[in-house]
């Protein structure tokens, strides 16, 4: 392995290749680069793969004010300790999972060295893994975005319960999402790996009557 | 065929758009806004259906969600066939082909008749129990006949072909029903700002408004019905939902609404559309605006065709412009029951009388008949009906004051209409699906909603309140009251003026009486779709059934696709009189969702075909499809099975696989199995209390297997967990058990030692995991690797962090194989590729893809077990022959230590893992068969323990299995036999599990 | 189907995002080899069937992965109050 840190009795690892080697999003087979320039331009829903991205899951005390405030030194953003919120800024974003849980994405090639400085400056019991091989992002807008979610997950997303930059994790027709607002017709889900291919042909069935336009 | 019945004029039809419909093979004609029934009627089709038990000829009661009979099959092609349509419902289209659900073989020429008119004195209630039931044998020949017979409809032997989805919704107020209530309400929620849906299953809102000649606010009702649905549509937050049914009414305000988008388009439906759509509600608050239902009056003969409701003659008439005869009787206990004759004396149809049960009639009635010239006869009672197809006539008989018996001479009547009123039945439906009792209020002759827990109101007809301006004001109310409690804006609403009638008292009657007694009076049916008449009541009374609730059972009284909307008081209330008792003292069978009947389509949602259940990939998926492979559901994920080559049979492609891993080098997709990140200073702590054995000294850079029981020292898992480092470790648990072993994990760590430092995370699917096992799997990874793989600095048991053809990997060297293997994990991005490179290195090896089922025989030769396969949740370690497994010394109690030291845990005679060898050795014991231990014994033979897997080996030359043999780890040698179902007894010899290489030298190499 | 307040989530969710685990507050016995084996058997198996108020644990299982009680009404299915581990009910029976 190109580089390995061990440090406090934990390690981190860059595991990411060379750029030669291209790596294949949880949906590189469904081809959605083709999808996008051969398919309809103009429909009620809009999806775009965000694939590739550097995703953490973080675990540590909001208590801890130490390590709150090395959280906010190490990415800019301070900490979202209020449930299911988040913060973020341009290089990354922070999702409340629960009350010790986030996940931070960033820019797919920045994972490791986001870990190497929290490996160096983040105090106390904390946990830092890098689970960018297990999910990817959707971004989902248009007209009818908020009727597919409707249909595929038990939450409101009237805008006076579900607000832009409100996160929540539910069930999303028989797997999971996290789905955070970006604005008011338009959504990130986060998804696992395993279960992509399924809700990608569910979104695809749900987003039917609107019309759905895939977007590279 | 012309459209006799049709009136000149009025309704809400569209005159200038005809519409083709087929009925029974016969083609008619209707119009743009009618309902099946009400173009049925309008051509004067009398009948629609024969009933249940009698066969006796049917025709339409009522003009809503309530009609017993007018139960239709409804599909022009098998694709589309809908059975237990209401005829009532169903709206008109270009088209549309429909049939009677019972009736077998032909409602006219009637082949269950003969069974109906001989069965008709033989089929008492319980007729099934008492008489089908035996002998048993005969059963299905019964069932068969009865089913056909009992026309309950019939599902499409062909797939759907319509599209059916389900929508989560949210509000502030749902209101359920959308006539002067429900609007009322609606209308002032809505202004207060409220989220708001209102629901009607109606084509149209309005509800009883729209049959009505009432002015409401100066306007005729409709109009403002329109006003009120306008101002509706202009509100953001506002959900207007017509053709759609509330359904069932769920814990804490969930509610489920059926939606009926493109029925009202049959076959011209519009393309990508949903045909229907269960809402699923979450509502703060829920507003019952249902209304009430007719009581049609209980009579001889009172199920011939042309006798209906009399708000259903007024509906045809007013709405649709259908007067469903020539000329009409009146039966009524009420007021309300004179509009049929205003109605269709208006009509300029001939009213032959009004036939009113009470003595003394006072007050509007009387002068609006006295206008029409309609003659009354009060104190009197139409006994029974006389035709065959239809009625022809009717007698018409005094009654006494309390209705209980004929007081006098009977005349006959030649009339062929008959509308009956009892009073209304508030539509309590909904508030009792949560448990709710109604209660029975006297002077409303009805039962109206009981105490709930439920964030309930209710407005109008629901409550017993029927004069439209009460009604308005109740719903306004209603809605005020949800905006209030919900902290919403204060609005005023002005009540909408509506002129009130004055009523005067109705009479409680629920069976109109007849000259002979019950028993022997023509049938007088209460419950028409399961011909309950009122006669049976009265038997199974006398039969000892007194609860209403075996009454029900044992009559079948409110048990068909209508929940008995009609039938259910009239029942109770003859029971009651028959037993002596009050209504209250009866009580009331409460019902239950659905309100009326929905298709399969609508609660299976998009949860079909390939959407039915996830189908879990790893990121080799790909791959493994363009090799061939046949593939296993384990949980959801699905695993390459095994891959055949052209022309090979499974059994050939495993004894392949199975050489060419033990010879040169295999490779498996291991990307499924769990995987958990542990951090902290108390991870190794917490790892030694819920494994079984001990984890204090294991070195970073050492792999460690491990069991993990449940308190009660039942295995439930097993894997491999690897020190990262000193506080830091990666678990793996079976397939089947990621998600229940994490959330173990986390529970004894919430609940039980919140005090230990450490955290978990899953990272199953971030890492692609692929085992390459066999004696050449280290040439082979050595070409991909800058790792030294040499015994000396890369033993078994260790792990190490390599580069693997160009990608950072983890790589384990751990054998579930026995062969010398390396587990090797790249982030899952990079899976495929590394997968590839190691194919495109392999071929000189002839590295095997092998599948989950070489992967078992594999293992069983080793005797490896798998969880859940040769165990059962009632097996503990010892009971494994896995004692060095578990480690008693460790200072803490770890989960399932006490659990397996209990008194039965430690018998020497519990079921024992061992291996089996057959004396024949090609034979391979069936999977699951039960061992004994003297093949003579009578049967019942003690059993011993059953052969949890058993394989043929290709490797060793001959069968392999693994059993529970009881006390079988102390008869190493002796011989169990397995008795089969065709007579044949296998048997086998108790050996070790370990049928290769019992020293593990290859997996040491 | 259940309308549940996580009070970690501090929010209502549906009752699919949620498992129910059985009987809350069955603490493990802090040295369970001083059980005799009726002891442990009745922490491992017997638990209360109460009509009314009973105490569950549930985990937001689709949501937080928190584990949480709830004081629920058995008859009615009323939840009265749902409240963090280690913290004690508000709502009993004999409240």
């Amino acid at each position: 392995m190109s580089e390995v840190i061990n440090h406090n009795g934990k390690i981190v690892a860059d595991q990411r290749p060379a750029d030669d080697i291209a790596g294949q999003s949880p949906l590189h087979h469904a081809d959605l680069n083709s999808l996008a320039s051969q398919g309809p331009q103009t429909g009620g829903v809009t999806i775009q793969e965000r694939p590739l991205q550097g995703l953490l899951n973080l675990r540590c005390n909001k208590a801890d004010k130490k390590q709150v405030t090395a959280v906010k030194k190490l990415l800019g953003v301070a900490l979202p300790c209020d449930p299911l919120s988040s913060a973020s800024n341009d290089d990354s974003v922070i999702r409340w999972l629960s009350p010790d849980e986030w996940l931070v994405s960033v820019d797919g090639a920045k994972a490791f060295e986001l870990e190497a400085a929290f490996q160096a400056n983040m105090p106390g019991h904390y946990s830092l893994v890098n689970v960018s091989g297990g999910y990817t992002i959707l971004e989902i807008s248009g007209d009818h975005a908020v009727d597919v979610i409707k249909k595929s997950a038990p939450i409101d997303v009237h805008q006076s319960s579900f607000p832009n930059d409100k996160v929540v994790s539910t069930v999303f027709a028989k797997s999971g999402a996290i789905i955070r607002r970006i604005a008011e017709d338009h959504f990130e889900l986060i998804i696992r790996r395993s279960f992509a291919d399924y809700l990608w042909i569910w979104l695809q069935d749900a987003s039917r009557e609107y019309g759905l336009v895939v977007k590279r | 065929m012309s459209q006799d019945n049709r009136l000149k004029s009025g309704g809400r039809i569209d005159r200038s758009k005809p519409l083709y419909f087929v009925f029974n093979n016969v083609s008619y004609t209707g119009y743009q806004g009618d309902t099946l029934a009400s173009a049925l009627l309008a051509n004067g089709v009398d009948i629609v259906g024969r009933s249940f038990k009698y066969s006796r000829p049917r025709g339409i009661v009522t003009a809503g969600s309530d009609e017993p009979n007018a139960v239709i099959q409804l599909g022009s092609s098998e694709a589309t066939q809908t059975p237990n349509v209401r005829a009532t419902q169903q709206e008109l289209f270009e088209g549309l082909v429909a049939s009677s659900t019972n009736g077998w073989p032909n409602v006219n020429v009637d082949a269950m008749g003969l069974v109906g008119k001989i069965g008709g004195k033989m089929m008492p209630p319980g007729f099934y129990y008492k008489t089908f039931m035996f002998p048993q044998s005969l059963w299905e020949t019964y069932e068969t006949f009865i089913r056909k017979a009992a026309g309950l409809g019939r599902s499409s032997y062909e797939n759907d072909v319509d599209t059916y989805d389900k929508i989560n919704q949210f509000c502030d107020v749902l209101v359920v029903g959308a006539g002067p209530a429900g609007l009322a309400a609606a209308l002032t929620a809505a202004r207060g700002g409220a989220r708001v849906i209102i629901a009607d299953e109606q084509s149209e809102f309005g509800g009883s408004l729209l049959d009505s000649k009432q002015i409401i606010d100066g306007k005729p009702a409709a109009e403002w019905v329109s006003e009120v649905v306008s101002e509706l549509a202009t509100f953001a937050d506002v959900l207007l939902l017509p053709r759609s049914t509330v359904n069932g009414y769920h814990d804490q305000n969930f509610l489920t609404i059926h939606q009926r988008c493109t029925n009202h388009f049959g076959d011209q439906a519009p393309a990508n559309q949903v045909r229907e759509r269960m809402h699923r509600v979450r509502a703060k608050r829920v507003i019952l605006a249902t209304g009430a239902q007719e009581r049609p009056l209980v009579f001889g003969n009172n199920d011939l065709p042309g006798c209906m409701t009399s708000t259903a003659i007024s509906t045809y008439i007013n709405r649709y412009g259908v007067a469903p005869g020539k000329n009409l009787v009146v039966m009524t206990t009420n007021d309300y029951g004179y509009q049929a004759a205003i109605d269709w004396h208006d009509a300029g149809r001939e009213v032959s009388a009004v036939v009113d049960t009470r003595a003394n009639v006072q007050g509007r009635c009387v002068d609006e008949m006295q206008a029409r010239g309609i003659r009354i006869i009060s104190g009197s009672a139409i006994t029974e009906v006389h035709g065959s197809k239809r009625v022809k006539a009717v007698t018409i008989a005094p009654i006494n004051a309390d209705g209980s018996a004929v007081a006098g001479p009977a005349a006959k009547w030649k009339v062929d209409t008959v509308a009956s009123s009892g009073g209304w039945s508030p539509a309590v439906h909904l508030s009792c699906h949560t448990g709710s009792r109604p209660v029975w209020k006297e002077d409303i002759i009805g039962f109206v909603p009981g105490p709930t827990v439920q964030e309930q109101l209710t407005a109008g007809g629901i409550n017993g309140c029927y004069e439209t301006g009460a009604v308005l004001k109740q719903g306004i109310d209603a809605g005020l009251t949800a905006l209030q409690e919900l902290g919403l804006n204060e609005v005023t609403v002005a009540v909408p003026s509506a002129e009130d009638l004055s009523r005067t008292p109705a009479m409680p009657l629920f069976l109109v009486p007849h000259k002979k007694p019950t028993s022997r009076a023509p049938k007088q049916f209460v419950d028409y779709q399961n011909d309950v008449t009122a006669a049976g009541i009265e038997l199974s009374c006398r039969e000892g059934f007194q609860s209403i609730e075996h009454v029900k059972r044992y009559t079948a009284l409110g048990f068909g696709t209508d929940q008995g909307k009609l039938g259910n008081i009239n029942g109770m209330a003859i029971a009651a009189n028959f037993q002596n008792k009050t209504i209250p003292e009866t009580g009331t069978t409460v019902f239950r969702p659905n309100y009326t009947p929905i298709t399969f389509g609508a609660i299976a949602g998009r949860d079909v075909g390939s959407l039915f259940d996830p189908k879990r990939y790893t990121a080799m998926q790909p791959w493994h499809i363009a090799h061939g492979a046949k593939f296993e559901d384990v949980g959801q994920w699905k695993r390459p099975w095994y891959f055949p080559k052209a022309g090979e049979s499974m059994h050939d492609a495993l004894n392949r696989e199975c050489k060419a891993t033990r010879e040169s080098v295999g490779i498996l997709d291991a990307s499924t199995l769990g995987k958990i990140d542990i951090q902290g200073k108390d991870a190794r702590e917490f790892l030694g209390r819920v494994y079984t054995n001990a984890w204090a000294k294991l070195a970073v850079g050492k792999c460690r297997y491990g069991l993990m029981c449940g308190e009660d020292g039942m295995v439930f898992d097993d894997g491999v967990t690897s020190c990262l480092a000193e506080n830091h470790f990666l678990m793996t648990t079976t397939t089947g058990g990621a998600a229940r072993v994490l959330e173990w994990l986390e529970i004894y760590h919430q609940t039980e030692w919140p005090e230990l430092e450490v955290y978990f995370t899953s990272v199953t699917d971030h890492w692609s995991t692929m085992t390459i096992s066999g004696p050449n799997s280290r040439a082979l990874l050595a070409e991909l690797t800058d790792c030294d793989l040499s015994n000396d600095s890369f033993g078994f048991m260790d792990w190490k962090a390599a580069t693997v053809a160009g990608v950072p990997a983890r790589i384990f060297r751990i054998s579930f194989t026995g062969e010398l293997s390396y587990e090797i994990n790249v982030q899952a991005n990079y899976g495929l590729h590394v997968w590839e490179q190691l194919f495109a290195k392999g071929e000189k090896y002839n590295l095997t893809p092998y599948g989950t089922e070489t992967m078992h025989i594999l293992r069983a030769e080793k005797g490896f077990i798998i969880v859940g396969q040769d165990t059962d949740g009632s097996i503990h370690p010892h009971d494994l022959g896995m004692s060095w497994a578990v480690a008693d010394n460790k200072p803490f109690s770890y989960i399932g230590k006490r659990g397996m030291a209990r008194e039965d845990c430690v018998r020497p005679d519990r079921k024992q893992l061992v291996g089996l060898k057959t004396t024949d050795p090609l034979v391979v014991i069936p999977e699951g068969s039960q061992g004994v231990f003297d093949p003579n014994t009578p049967i019942p033979m003690p059993m011993v323990g059953h052969v949890t897997s058993s394989y043929w080996s290709e490797n060793l030359g001959h069968s392999i299995a693994m059993a529970f043999v009881k006390g079988g780890l102390s008869k190493m040698g002796e011989k169990v036999y397995y008795p089969q179902a065709d007579g044949t007894v296998i048997e086998a010899e108790i050996c070790s599990p370990v049928f290769l290489d019992p020293k593990g030298d290859r997996q040491n190499v | 189907m259940l309308h549940i307040f996580c009070p970690h989530c501090a929010e209502y969710r549906e009752e699919e995002e949620f498992h129910s685990k059985g009987q809350a507050h069955l603490a493990r016995p802090l040295d369970p080899e001083a059980c005799s084996d009726a002891e442990w058997g009745e922490y491992l198996y017997f638990r209360k069937n109460p009509r009314g108020i009973h105490h569950e644990l549930w985990i937001h299982a689709a949501g937080c992965r928190k584990f949480f009680n709830m004081t629920r009404d058995t008859v009615t299915y009323e939840i009265k109050e749902t409240y963090k581990i280690g913290e004690k009910p508000s709502v009993t029976a004999q409240s």
